[in-house]
C-alpha cells in the first residue's frame, strides 16, 4: 500500500499500485483487478488519478511507434511525457496541438482529462486532435477507437477520466512550426470587463490567457495582464531578434521548492509584493510584441520545480470553473470578490476563454473558465461551496482534473453527459470495476 | 561526415539497455538490439527509432543457450565497433539456497552467458584489430553479503573475467570496460526503498557507459562517484567484523 495524492496533495489515499512494464500486461491486469484506474504523471490536482483499491501506474509505458516527419503524425504509449515529446519534436520543426498548463503530464493524462490549452477558443482540446487511441476494457479485451470505429468509446474516452478502461497508446498529428520562438504581445487590462474584452478582441491570436492580480480590489478588480501569442516564424526571428537560434535549447534553470515551505510565507504582504513586481515587468514590456522562448510562455510554473509545496503540509485545492459566455463577467467577478474578502487567496488566478469541446464529461463549454489556488483549511470548504451554487446556477462546471472536494449535485448539475456516460460504463462492465476515489466520491 | 559506428546492445529490453542505446544513437550510432524477447526488444528498437532517426536492428539472442553464441554473432549484418552487454538477473538469494536450478539460473545469467558472449566477441574483434567490449558488472561483486552472495559471486566471476580480459587485450589495442552502477531505478529493482544520493536513473548509467567506452578511455566506472569510498571502506572491513554484519 502506498499513500497516493494528487499534485495539489489533498486528499490523501492509500493505494496498491502496479507499474506494468508493457503495454501487453494490460489486459489480464484488467481482466483479474476490480477498482483500478490509471495513473500517468499524478499531475491531477485532487484525487482523480487515485484507485478505490489499485493505481495502474502508467509512466512505464513510454514509448514512441513511430514517428513521421513529413506529416506529423505521431503514434506513442499513452505514458510519455509530454515534455519528452517536445524535446524530441520541438528541434525537428513539430509542436503539440494542444498543452495544458505544464509539460509534467502524461499523453493518457491529457486524453483522460481532455487537457485545453491557451488555444481552446480556437482549435479545441486535445481530445478533438486525437486520431485513435487503443483502450483496454475492463473485460481483458483490447479496442482502436476512432471517429469510424467505436466513436462513442472515444467520445467517453476523451475526458473521461480513465474511467472508461486503460488507455494504452494514441495517434495524433503535430503542427508545423518554423520557429522555437514565440511572438507574444502583453497587455495591460484595469479591471475584469477589461480583462474580458481584451480575451475576445485578441480571438483571433493563436493562443490567449489573462493573469489576475487577485489581491487588487474595488475598482481595480480582476486588473490583469493579457498575454496573446503566435509561433514566430523566421521572419519574426530576423525581425525581432536577428541571428537568434531558430529552436533554443529547452534546458531552463529551474528553481526548485525543497521543502514545505509553512503556511505563513504566503501572507498577503509577501503575495502582494510578488503581484506588483510581476505586474510591473509585465507592464513595462505592455503592447509591442517580442521574443519568448516556448517554454516559459506555456509553462510558466514549470521553471520552479514542486511548487506545490509552497501551499504547506496540507496542500492546496485548485479551484477551476467555467461560465458561460453571457454571464461569465457578473458571476466570476462575484468570485474574484468573495475570494478577496476571503483574504488567503492565491497570487494570480487565470482567466481564459473556451470553446466547445467532444467528450461526454469534457469540461470546457462555449465560456470564460477562471482557476485559482487556495490553501487547504477549515473555512475554505464552505467557502467553495458558496461559489459552487453560484457556478451551477450560471450553468457552469468545474474541471474534474482539478477537483478534489465537489459534491455529487454540483457534478451531475455541471455535466449533461454524465447519464450516457455512465450508461457506456455498464455497457462496457466498466461500473463497480473501473474506480478512482474521484469516481467513488461522485458517484460515476 | 565519416561513417556512423554501430553498437551491439546485449539485454535490448532491460532498462539501463534501452537508456544505453538510446544515448549511441543520439550521437549518430547504429544500433543492434540483442534480447530474448524479440517483441518487447521491437518495442524499445521503434521508440529510439522514433526519437533519433537511427538505425535500429532487433536479433534474438538467449543468454543461457551459450552453444548459440557463434551463430549470433555470424548472423549479425556487421560485426559492431562496441558491445555493451547489460544482461543480468538478480533472482531470490532465498530460493537459491534451496533450489539449485534456481541458483543455477543466476550464476549462469549473471556470469557464464555474459562472459562467454563476450569472449566469443573478443575473438572477433581481435581478429580485425579493434573492438571495445563492455561489461555491466555490480558493486554487489566487490564483496559477498548474506542477502544477495549468488548474484554477487556471479558478478564478482564476472569482474575479475573483464578485468583479465582487458589484460590481455590491453596491449593489442582493444578496450574492455568494466560498469559497476550500484543501485538503479528499474524494473529489477521495483518496489524496493532505495537511498537517493546512490541510486542513478537508467538515463545516467547509459550516459556514463557512453563516455566511459567511447571518450575518456577508463576502465573501471562506478556511475555515482560516491560509490567508489562506498565500497572501499566496506571492503576494508575486516572479515571477522564484517561477518557478524547483517547486509
Amino acid at each position: 500500500m502506498t499513500e497516493l495524492t494528487g499534485w495539489g496533495r489533498y486528499p490523501r489515499h492509500p493505494s496498491e499500485t502496479i507499474s506494468p512494464p508493457s503495454p501487453k500486461a494490460l489486459p489480464s491486469l484488467m481482466a483479474s483487478r476490480t477498482g483500478l484506474v490509471a495513473r500517468g504523471n499524478g499531475r491531477a490536482y485532487g484525487d482523480a488519478a487515485i484507485g478505490e483499491r489499485v493505481t495502474l501506474m502508467a509512466q512505464g509505458l513510454d514509448r514512441i511507434r513511430s514517428f513521421d516527419q513529413t506529416t506529423g503524425r505521431i503514434q506513442l504509449e499513452a505514458g510519455v511525457l509530454l515534455s519528452d515529446l517536445l524535446d524530441i519534436v520541438v528541434p525537428k520543426g513539430f509542436f503539440p496541438p494542444v498543452v495544458p498548463g505544464t509539460k509534467f503530464v502524461t499523453i493518457g493524462g491529457m486524453i483522460a482529462s481532455d487537457v485545453h490549452g491557451k488555444n481552446h477558443h480556437r482549435d479545441g482540446g486535445f481530445g478533438d486532435h486525437v486520431e485513435s487511441l487503443t483502450l483496454a476494457l475492463p473485460d481483458g479485451g483490447v479496442v482502436t477507437c476512432s471517429r469510424a470505429e467505436h466513436p462513442e468509446l472515444l467520445s467517453a474516452t476523451i475526458g473521461g477520466m480513465g474511467l472508461t478502461g486503460t488507455i494504452l497508446d494514441a495517434t495524433f498529428r503535430l503542427r508545423p512550426i518554423e520557429t522555437g520562438w514565440m511572438r507574444q504581445t502583453t497587455t495591460v487590462a484595469r479591471d475584469l470587463d477589461g480583462a474580458i474584452r481584451a480575451l475576445q478582441e485578441t480571438g483571433s491570436a493563436t493562443y490567449s490567457v489573462a493573469w489576475i492580480d487577485c489581491l487588487a480590489r474595488g475598482a481595480s478588480l480582476g486588473r490583469s495582464l493579457i498575454f496573446a501569442a503566435e509561433h514566430a516564424t523566421r521572419r519574426d526571428l530576423d525581425a525581432l531578434q536577428p541571428g537568434a537560434e531558430p529552436y533554443p535549447s529547452s534546458r531552463l534553470g529551474r528553481l526548485g521548492v525543497p521543502i514545505d515551505l509553512p503556511s505563513f510565507t504566503l501572507n498577503r504582504l509577501s503575495v502582494s509584493a510578488f503581484n506588483e513586481l510581476y505586474f510591473r515587468a509585465g507592464a513595462v514590456k505592455s503592447g509591442y510584441p517580442f521574443l519568448v522562448h516556448w517554454n516559459p510562455y506555456f509553462f510558466p510554473l514549470d521553471g520552479v520545480g514542486n511548487w506545490n509545496r509552497i501551499y504547506g503540509r496540507r496542500g492546496f485545492l485548485q479551484y477551476q470553473c467555467v461560465i458561460p459566455m453571457g454571464q461569465a463577467q457578473g458571476v466570476l467577478g462575484g468570485i474574484l470578490e468573495r475570494i478577496s474578502k476571503h483574504g488567503n487567496a492565491s497570487f494570480l488566478a487565470v482567466l481564459k476563454q473556451l470553446g466547445s469541446s467532444h467528450g461526454d464529461l469534457s469540461f470546457p463549454l462555449e465560456g470564460f473558465t477562471l482557476t485559482l489556488d487556495l490553501p487547504v483549511s477549515d473555512d475554505v470548504f464552505p467557502l467553495l461551496d458558496e461559489l459552487d451554487r453560484w457556478v451551477v446556477e450560471a450553468g457552469g462546471r468545474l474541471y474534474l482534473a482539478k477537483d478534489a472536494r465537489q459534491s455529487p449535485a454540483t457534478f451531475e448539475a455541471g455535466y449533461p453527459g454524465l447519464s450516457r456516460f455512465r450508461d457506456l460504463r455498464r455497457a462496457i462492465g466498466a461500473t463497480g470495476r473501473i474506480s478512482s476515489r474521484l469516481s467513488v466520491r461522485l458517484g460515476i | 561526415m565519416e561513417p556512423s559506428k554501430t553498437l551491439l546492445l546485449v539485454g535490448g529490453t532491460s532498462d539501463i539497455g534501452r537508456a544505453t542505446a538510446l544515448h549511441y544513437a543520439q550521437a549518430g550510432w547504429q544500433v543492434q538490439l540483442a534480447a530474448r524477447n524479440e517483441e518487447e526488444a521491437r518495442r524499445n528498437a521503434d521508440d529510439i527509432r522514433a526519437r533519433t532517426g537511427a538505425e535500429v536492428t532487433v536479433h534474438r539472442i538467449d543468454i543461457l543457450e551459450t552453444g548459440d553464441f557463434d551463430s549470433f554473432a555470424d548472423s549479425l549484418p556487421r560485426l559492431p565497433d562496441t558491445v555493451v552487454c547489460v544482461v543480468g538477473e538478480l533472482g531470490d538469494q532465498a530460493k537459491g539456497q534451496a533450489d539449485m536450478a534456481h541458483a543455477s539460473l543466476v550464476l549462469r545469467t549473471n556470469f557464464e552467458g555474459p562472459a562467454l558472449l563476450l569472449g566469443s566477441l573478443a575473438e572477433r574483434f581481435l581478429a580485425r584489430g579493434s573492438g571495445t567490449l563492455v561489461g555491466v558488472s555490480s558493486v554487489a561483486g566487490d564483496r559477498g553479503r548474506g542477502s544477495n552472495y549468488l548474484y554477487g559471486a556471479a558478478k564478482a566471476g564476472f569482474t575479475a573475467f573483464l578485468s583479465g580480459l582487458r589484460n590481455r587485450l590491453a596491449p593489442k589495442g582493444l578496450r574492455v570496460v568494466t560498469v559497476k552502477p550500484g543501485f538503479v531505478r528499474t524494473q529489477m529493482t521495483a518496489g524496493m526503498k532505495l537511498p537517493p544520493v546512490l541510486t542513478a536513473e537508467p538515463g545516467e548509467v547509459g550516459r556514463a557507459i557512453f563516455t566511459a567506452a567511447e571518450k575518456s578511455g577508463r576502465d573501471v566506472i562506478y556511475v555515482r562517484p560516491i560509490w567508489r569510498p562506498v565500497m572501499m571502506a566496506i571492503g576494508s572491513i575486516p572479515e571477522r567484523f564484517f561477518k557478524r554484519l547483517r547486509l
